[in-house]
């Protein structure tokens, strides 16, 4: 277990490599690097970025098991803000340099397009997790906190669903998304079923 | 059903045997010297760091635009060209070393002058022009290119197309040595597009071997492409190295891939949705990250030159 000094210097250093995406895409921007279609390239990569962070953050809990560095868990809120943050940031694009404020597009898209959709209700579904992220929320909210934030699931789910479905035909990368998805997933049902097999 | 007269034709637009086989034997005397100008080879040149030989003489056209092109960067760094990989960014790194000499092209099927063709054969006696069209993916961006290239129905029109003969059938190289991206089966390869006989005739639609003025770019689809303007970019298919007069229409790449979202004719509409997104307007590539989108137009603003092709027919049907 690291000491507090530690702690605090190593969630520093982290908060700031989860910054680096988006200060790597400013530099882009103001250096005229992101290519001919910048609009888009803003949107890839802030979308990647999104699922990235929700995929580490359901990591967490299983790298701690595997490892039993139980420390690890400190860092969860600070990673899930960060999805909460790229996957904004994505929607925050689309709706503003994409669809330029045509709000009826905006809402001819959510619903006609499903893999809009799904992603629309993805960034929805993280609000509640965000605004409860609080210390005194967690309090507040006790053991129901935990039931509202495994909505991480469907989440995560529906995240790489949308990518899946707006890739125009070459599905290698949303496939390797699904992998490590089903691999989290996965993990947490194989410790369920082996902790139940102990109990009975 | 669809009412609409397929062209026939007229004998007096057909290349007299006589003067055809002259022109062989001309060519022959000229020798490779002839050749050089035109296909050149791969030579590196320090502008633009790809092949970029000059093309010699190109007039202007009728056919061209007057908005703003795009510039040569961005037409040549972000492509669509799955032979060299998905990404945009791919083609542009991995066709630097495509070898596109020598390069023949073989011609077949309803016609009477079947029979394979090096490249330099098949563009000599065209005299080139400078073509700006606006070309609009399917992925709802869009630019405006300045190709260098001839009319496709002047070069059909040598091969002696018989009445058989209504759709044109194209094949791309397959070569997975030279194209990475065909060591993968994202799409079955050989890349392959069609056109209705009366599409390919159309003057708008032209076969391209260059552009700003210089040789095809290996990224753009060297050393020749079709461009049909009015069409989603992915119907202008690029290094061509099979021409086929077909009886029936031919298979597409998209379209053997995902039928519904992608047809044979895959005129630009904006009242045809993609399956996925709407296609009612565009993004102009070039115009910053505040570039305002423009209403995508119907046959891409080629109407008054192609409308007539499509009469009667239902466009949402045949899409």
């Amino acid at each position: 277990m690291p000491s507090k000094l530690q702690l605090r210097s190593l969630k520093a250093g982290a908060f700031l490599l989860c910054l680096w995406p988006a200060a790597n895409l400013t530099w882009a921007l103001f250096n005229n690097k992101l290519g001919a279609n910048p609009v888009e390239e803003l949107l890839r990569e802030n979308g990647i970025w999104a699922l990235n962070f929700l995929l580490i953050t359901l990591a967490v809990t299983p790298v701690r098991r595997l490892t039993g560095l139980t420390w690890l868990v400190r860092f969860r809120r600070m990673l899930g803000l960060f999805a909460f943050f790229y996957a904004l940031l994505h929607f925050a694009i689309y709706v503003s340099l994409d669809l330029q404020f045509d709000f009826p597009n905006l809402a001819e898209d959510i619903i006609e397009r499903p893999y809009i959709t799904i992603g629309f209700a993805a960034v929805l579904l993280l609000f509640p997790l965000a605004i409860t992220s609080t210390n005194s929320m967690m309090r507040r909210l006790g053991r129901r906190w935990l039931t509202l934030h495994t909505l991480i699931y469907p989440i995560a789910i529906l995240g790489v669903w949308h990518y899946w479905w707006l890739v125009k035909k070459d599905i290698t990368e949303p496939v390797i998304y699904a992998l490590v998805l089903c691999l989290l997933l996965g993990s947490r049902l194989f410790h369920r079923v082996r902790r139940f097999a102990k109990t009975a | 059903m669809a009412r609409f007269k397929l062209p026939t034709i007229h004998s007096s637009e057909i290349t007299d045997e006589s003067s055809y086989l002259d022109r062989r034997k001309f060519l022959q005397i000229a020798g490779l010297a002839a050749t050089a100008p035109v296909i050149g080879s791969a030579c590196a040149s320090e502008d633009s760091g790809a092949q970029g030989g000059s093309l010699g003489t190109i007039t202007k056209s009728e056919y061209s635009t007057d908005e703003e092109q795009n510039t040569f960067e961005e037409i040549t760094t972000y492509n669509n060209f799955y032979e060299f990989g998905t990404g945009k960014e791919d083609p542009a790194v991995n066709a630097q070393d495509f070898v596109t000499s020598p390069w023949d092209v073989k011609i077949s099927g309803e016609c009477d002058n079947p029979g394979t063709y090096a490249l330099e054969d098949i563009l000599k006696p065209h005299a080139l022009e400078e073509r700006v069209y606006r070309l609009r993916c399917v992925e709802r961006w869009s630019m405006v290119i300045p190709w260098v290239g001839f009319p496709l129905a002047d070069l059909l029109k040598r091969f002696q197309p018989n009445s058989n003969a209504k759709y044109v059938h194209f094949k791309t190289l397959y070569d997975p040595e030279q194209m990475p991206g065909q060591k993968r089966r994202v799409l079955d390869w050989p890349y392959e597009e069609g056109l209705r006989m009366d599409e390919a005739m159309n003057p708008l639609t032209i076969m391209a071997v260059g552009l700003y003025g210089k040789e095809m770019p290996n990224q753009n689809g060297a050393p020749m492409r079709l461009v049909v303007p009015w069409k989603y970019g992915f119907k202008s298919i690029k290094s061509v190295n099979e021409i086929i007069f077909t009886r029936r229409q031919p298979p597409t790449s998209w379209n053997k891939s995902i039928g519904r979202e992608y047809g044979f004719y895959s005129n630009v509409n904006p009242e045809r949705s993609h399956p996925r997104w709407s296609q009612a307007s565009e993004r102009r590539l070039g115009k910053g990250l505040f570039g305002e989108r423009i209403d995508t137009e119907l046959f891409n603003g080629y109407g008054e030159y192609v409308a007539h092709l499509y009469e009667g027919m239902d466009l949402i049907k045949y899409y």
